[in-house]
């Protein structure tokens, strides 16, 4: 029962991760692109950052590091006399009060916390690479557009939001789906921060079953188990890449480039 | 323990030499430098072996999806679907779990189900779907003129290809070819953390940079390290292979010549 229940927890790893990641990367884009020097170099490293790390490192990095830093915020809010060190030598000591999730909270809780912290890792991660991608698209836009509603005297963030950010995302679209793919293809890494996803579910109901446990005996499943997993992820890219082929035509409607003309030509 | 005695006793730990119990308490940043060097071991290997035998079998396949012939087209088209389009994490998995099926009828599969091979294998077929891509592109876009020329010239078959279509293929595909190098190597650390076992705990760099993290409690040491190593080893990457792209490129005015940046992709 309990896979079906993963399959779930992955289509809702992506729900909520593309959304979110899209709006870091908005933020890290719109804060790239701002004319307020300090904005502008928070999000210009934040896309250089998180880019130039390596990948896997980077998720198991900081799976610990936002629990570690989430138990020291609260710690020191909660227990402001305690006075051992934190970093005793191997461990890492909080008082009770500040342990997230709490001690004797129920089991549910401390699994959607451990999924919350991976969303909001794979948000940062894919965040930083949207917001590249967006930064890039936002410079395709045509510059006449631009100073055409400059000269109709809209300001900054009219033009901003009435001509920019509708235009750019026909040119956003081929790196944002080719996202979309990567973050598909990047949900199996939920298992290396501890979710029981799909992966940790082939292996353990594919793994050799005697009778004396289960009513359903068999041999070492988890080759089918994973070739099941192998074609549930192919069908996925092949079904999202018709999607987004649809959405592109959608999108490419009316506008300016080699595209759209072809479009136009062809009705 | 000095540094020194550490390097001695660690620095190949990752193939099997030296002291066989790792560090268990006392961790310094001596060891931690050592032992994350001494994996790097291993993710230049899987590196530089898939990365060869995958140049040749992408331009094979490259070549196979470029083709008229529908027997040859087809199944690299399939190929390259199959390993592009799912994750290699989950290849990794249903790899070893196919190899550990395989070796029970066949005993002679039984060095795949070891990470050195095994992984390898898979390593291997999954760069090359990748480069059988960017390989493809490029010869979709070798210039009219340079084919014509080549005809003009009467140079035909195996000439043709040798001399022009393949030189250009690789000129035009060197920048994004570069891009996947580096991706493989950072691939590389996924290989003991799917089925593949450490033996005796011999592991790559980032198994022993979360042995660390585990023990220390402390992700702040060793992935940093990690992070440097990387850093370092894509550094190289790019040197050897801005070196191949000046050569292929040296016919070429200087303005014309296409720069190596790199753009960092990430997990497949």
């Amino acid at each position: 029962m309990s896979i079906y229940w993963s399959v779930l927890t992955v289509l809702l790893l992506l729900g909520i991760t593309a959304p979110t990641a899209l709006a870091f990367g908005f933020a890290g884009a719109s804060a790239a692109r701002s004319r307020v020097a300090p904005l502008s170099w928070l999000g210009r490293s934040y896309i250089a950052v998180v880019r130039g790390v390596p990948d896997i490192a980077f998720f198991l990095f900081f799976v610990i590091a936002l629990d570690q830093m989430i138990e020291w915020t609260r710690h020191k809010i909660k227990c402001p006399d305690w006075d051992e060190p934190i970093r005793q030598g191997n461990d890492f000591v909080v008082c009770q009060a500040a342990k997230m999730p709490l001690g004797d909270a129920p089991q549910w809780v401390h699994e959607s916390y451990g999924f919350a912290i991976a969303v909001f890792t794979f948000a940062i991660v894919f965040g930083a690479f949207a917001a590249n991608v967006l930064f890039g698209a936002m410079r395709a836009v045509p510059k006449a557009q631009l100073e055409t509603a400059e000269s109709y005297g809209m300001s900054p963030r009219q033009t901003f939001w009435r001509i920019l950010v509708p235009q750019m995302w026909v040119f956003a679209l081929p790196g944002l789906s080719n996202l979309w793919m990567v973050l598909i293809k990047a949900t199996p890494l939920l298992f290396l921060l501890g979710i029981e996803d799909i992966v940790y579910w082939a292996r353990e109901l594919g793994g050799t079953k005697t009778a004396r446990f289960t009513d359903y005996p068999h041999g070492d499943w988890r080759m089918w188990y994973f070739l099941a997993l192998l074609v549930f992820y192919l069908m996925f890219t092949k079904v999202s890449e018709v999607v987004l082929g649809r959405i592109m035509a959608r999108l490419t409607r009316g506008q300016a480039t080699s595209a759209g003309e072809a479009q136009r030509k062809a009705t | 323990m000095t540094c020194y005695e550490t390097v001695m006793a660690y620095g190949l730990r990752a193939v099997g030499i030296g002291e066989r119990l790792l560090p268990r308490e006392d961790f310094t940043l001596c060891q931690q430098f050592t032992l994350i060097g001494s994996g790097m071991i291993w993710n230049v290997y899987f590196g530089i072996l898939a990365l060869m035998a995958g140049f040749v079998f992408a331009t094979l396949l490259a070549l196979g999806k470029n083709a008229s012939n529908i027997w040859l087209r087809k199944p690299s088209e399939w190929f390259i679907f199959l390993f592009r389009g799912s994750p290699l994490f989950i290849q990794f998995f249903f790899g070893y779990f196919l190899f550990l099926q395989l070796k029970t009828v066949f005993p002679i599969f039984a060095p795949f189900t070891a990470a050195w091979l095994g992984a390898l294998v898979v390593l291997f077929f999954n760069t090359s779907a990748y480069s059988a891509e960017i390989f493809y592109g490029a010869l979709q876009s070798i210039p009219k003129g340079d084919t014509e020329a080549a005809d003009a010239y009467g140079l035909s078959g195996w000439t043709r290809f040798k001399r022009v279509i393949w030189p250009t293929m690789l000129r035009l595909a060197w920048p994004a070819y570069t891009n996947e190098a580096i991706f493989l190597f950072h691939a590389t650390t996924l290989v003991f953390f799917t089925g593949f076992p450490a033996w005796q705990q011999r592991g790559d760099a980032l198994y022993y940079a979360s042995y660390f993290a585990d023990k220390t409690f402390n992700p702040f040491i060793p992935y940093p390290i990690l992070a440097m190593y990387f850093i370092i080893l894509t550094l190289i990457v790019i040197s050897v292979f801005g070196t191949i792209n000046r050569r292929l490129n040296r016919h070429l005015p200087d303005n014309a010549r296409p720069k190596l940046r790199w753009r960092p992709t990430l997990i497949r």
